[in-house]
């Protein structure tokens, strides 16, 4: 048995979602204790120390994130990133629908931890299903006094507010939702300052994924050691990775970092079972959705865990593995991926709007098999000039991800569509004529 | 057109303006702007609302929105164009979004989106000639490892076949005449 249920509990509790069910489980016992006798930097002390990194994509510290926000201006609040959107990510959605009450035990932990008395859980507005149960969830937290005002005979008062967002990509971008947040276009801002200090309504904001902040309660309740129990000693705890694409047995695995390889998740028994189609082998994987460089079959025997994952020249991320089998066409999957980001670019800035427009039409000149070895090298190029922080924001940085790495592992794909030009596309009409 | 955008706040002597929303609406929203520190915040909410009473977002709709909220119609339009749930042209009483980014195309999307254009008889972006269904193919919907899926009015459907379509689309037809 290689998983092990920190968050997923209600894979081993059916019921967990009822408060009744989910406080015989040492639910909310970490609140409790937290608000009647713990102060705000003890709770930000066990998160630190236990090392937990934050499970949106960057991969920061959280406790290290919390001490940044200063304590003598108020209001200050808590963000909750459920805007869960990477292509093969659908892990924030088991939690908010399987396990509510740990959410919003993390997020009041959490709005304990730094003195916020609002917290906003932003959903993608897809999640109306899953708002439900949340808000359900959050009503039974109100009625059994663990929100609202004084909570549990304290002077801390607490409100948690659901907000839906609209079909924004970007709106996962922590700037951007705070922007979206605020009844703005959903753009990313500039930063420093960072939402830390000038956040939401340019107070002091905590901005967390909601796995993240699902960590928490266990983390309080049984400590910082207990939670470095699982994990390597650089990524502590568990991860969930949701594993797509063209396995047996696609799901959301919970397992602790660092102890399974990618070829376990695709093959092992208790998790992917191997291939869809007999006979097959893999060809691609994209570890952390579209965003992440695609790591090739030589890739399997990598750890999971963020600085392994790293050392293979990709990117744990959202840890959305999205498997490809030997008959996926590489540059059809590369189009894919560029006509989400294309699709997904907010416009704010140029190098992104008009470089995912310029991948995804040479992109698609190739596909159809209209394109020359010339528009291979200018797709290399347009990808090359997006880098190095000419985006504003990561978006654009990811959008070249697939072009990139296809160009790097499966260049014979491309060449295959092509038609060469007489000098081989590097002459007078080359990607700079 | 931009007759009815301005004629909230600057024809100021034309027609009184439209007041569409509901009393419960209204309450609803007055509800909402509480849970923020800005007015202009509970817009997305407040245009969740609106779309459900107008049927889409018309002109009206945004006017009175921005009424609300004490914003210009320019401001709310540009929000509504912007994020893709927001309705600014009428839509099928039911809006069809099947996923078919890359993890569901893996595992059959494409060929049911197919199944399914030619199941209602409309291409993406299309609606039905008796207002039923509007079609669209939309990026990920967090339901990867339940491919093929999609979205009815944002209520989700899994583990799709052209047979289970027909019979959720059948439903649908028989909850509006019942």
């Amino acid at each position: 048995m290689e998983q092990a249920f920190v968050i997923l509990r209600h894979r081993e509790i059916p019921d967990i979602q009822q408060l009744g069910t989910y406080i015989k489980d040492g639910g909310y016992e970490a609140w409790k204790r937290a608000v009647k006798e713990m102060t705000a930097d003890q709770v930000i002390d066990v998160v630190k120390a236990s090392g937990l990194r934050g499970r949106g994509g960057a991969g920061f510290p959280a406790g290290v994130k919390w001490s940044f926000v200063p304590k003598n201006v108020f209001p200050k609040y808590v963000v909750v990133n459920g805007d869960e959107s990477e292509p093969g990510t659908f892990k924030d959605r088991e939690i908010i629908e399987q396990n509510p009450h740990q959410l919003v035990e993390g997020v009041a932990l959490c709005a304990y931890a730094i003195q916020a008395e609002i917290a906003y859980i932003y959903l993608r507005g897809e999640f109306k299903a899953p708002a439900r149960i949340l808000q359900a969830a959050i009503d039974e937290a109100y009625q059994a006094g663990l929100l609202g005002k004084n909570i549990q005979g304290s002077n801390y008062s607490l409100n948690i507010y659901l907000h839906l967002g609209a079909g924004a990509y970007i709106c996962g971008e922590e700037t951007a939702l705070l922007e979206s947040l605020e009844g703005k276009l959903g753009q990313p801002r500039l930063r420093p300052p960072f939402p830390a200090n000038v956040g939401l309504y340019a107070k002091p904001t905590v901005i967390n994924n909601v796995e993240t902040l699902a960590n928490v309660p266990p983390i309080v309740r049984k400590g910082a050691e207990w939670y470095r129990s699982f994990g390597t000693e650089k990524s502590p705890g568990t991860k969930i990775f949701c594993l797509s694409g063209m396995v047996k047995r696609p799901g959301n695995y919970e397992v602790p970092l660092g102890k399974i390889k990618i070829r376990d998740l695709i093959f092992g028994e208790e998790f992917g079972q191997g291939l869809l189609a007999e006979g097959r082998t893999v060809k691609g994987v994209l570890p952390a959705g579209a965003s992440a460089p695609v790591l090739p079959e030589s890739a399997l025997d990598t750890l999971l865990d963020y600085e392994s994952v790293a050392a293979a020249g990709s990117m744990l991320g959202s840890a959305s593995f999205i498997i490809m089998d030997n008959t996926v066409d590489m540059v059809w999957a590369a189009t894919k991926m560029v006509h989400f980001f294309k699709h997904e670019s907010c416009g704010k800035c140029t190098p992104c709007r008009e470089g995912t427009y310029w991948m995804l039409n040479l992109l698609e000149k190739i596909d159809h098999g209209h394109g020359e070895q010339r528009d291979v090298i200018m797709l290399g190029n347009v990808a090359q000039q997006m880098l190095g922080g000419k985006c504003f924001c990561l978006l654009g940085d990811f959008s070249t991800s697939p072009v990139i790495s296809t160009l790097k592992h499966f260049r014979n794909e491309y060449d295959a569509k092509v038609q060469l030009t007489p000098d081989g596309g590097v002459g007078t009409h080359g990607a700079h004529g | 057109m931009m007759t009815s955008l301005k004629s909230g706040n600057i024809l100021e002597t034309a027609a009184q303006p439209t007041t569409r929303l509901s009393e419960s609406a209204l309450r609803e929203i007055d509800g909402l702007i509480k849970k923020y520190a800005t007015k202009r915040s509970a817009i997305m909410p407040v245009l969740y609302i609106a779309q459900a009473e107008y049927g889409y977002l018309t002109h009206e709709a945004i006017d009175e929105v921005a009424r609300i909220l004490e914003l210009d119609p320019t401001e709310v339009l540009s929000i509504a164009g912007f994020y893709t749930l927001y309705f600014t042209h009428p839509v099928g009483r039911y809006v069809v979004q099947i996923c078919n980014d890359l993890p569901c195309a893996l595992r059959g999307a494409e060929k049911f989106v197919t199944e399914v254009r030619q199941e209602l008889g409309i291409a993406p972006n299309e609606t039905t000639p008796d207002g039923m269904f509007t079609l669209e193919a939309v990026p990920c919907i967090a339901a990867c490892d339940n491919a093929p899926c999609m979205q009815v009015n944002l209520e989700y459907y899994e583990k799709l076949t052209l047979e289970k379509a027909r019979e959720i689309f059948a439903q649908l037809r028989q909850a509006v005449k019942g």
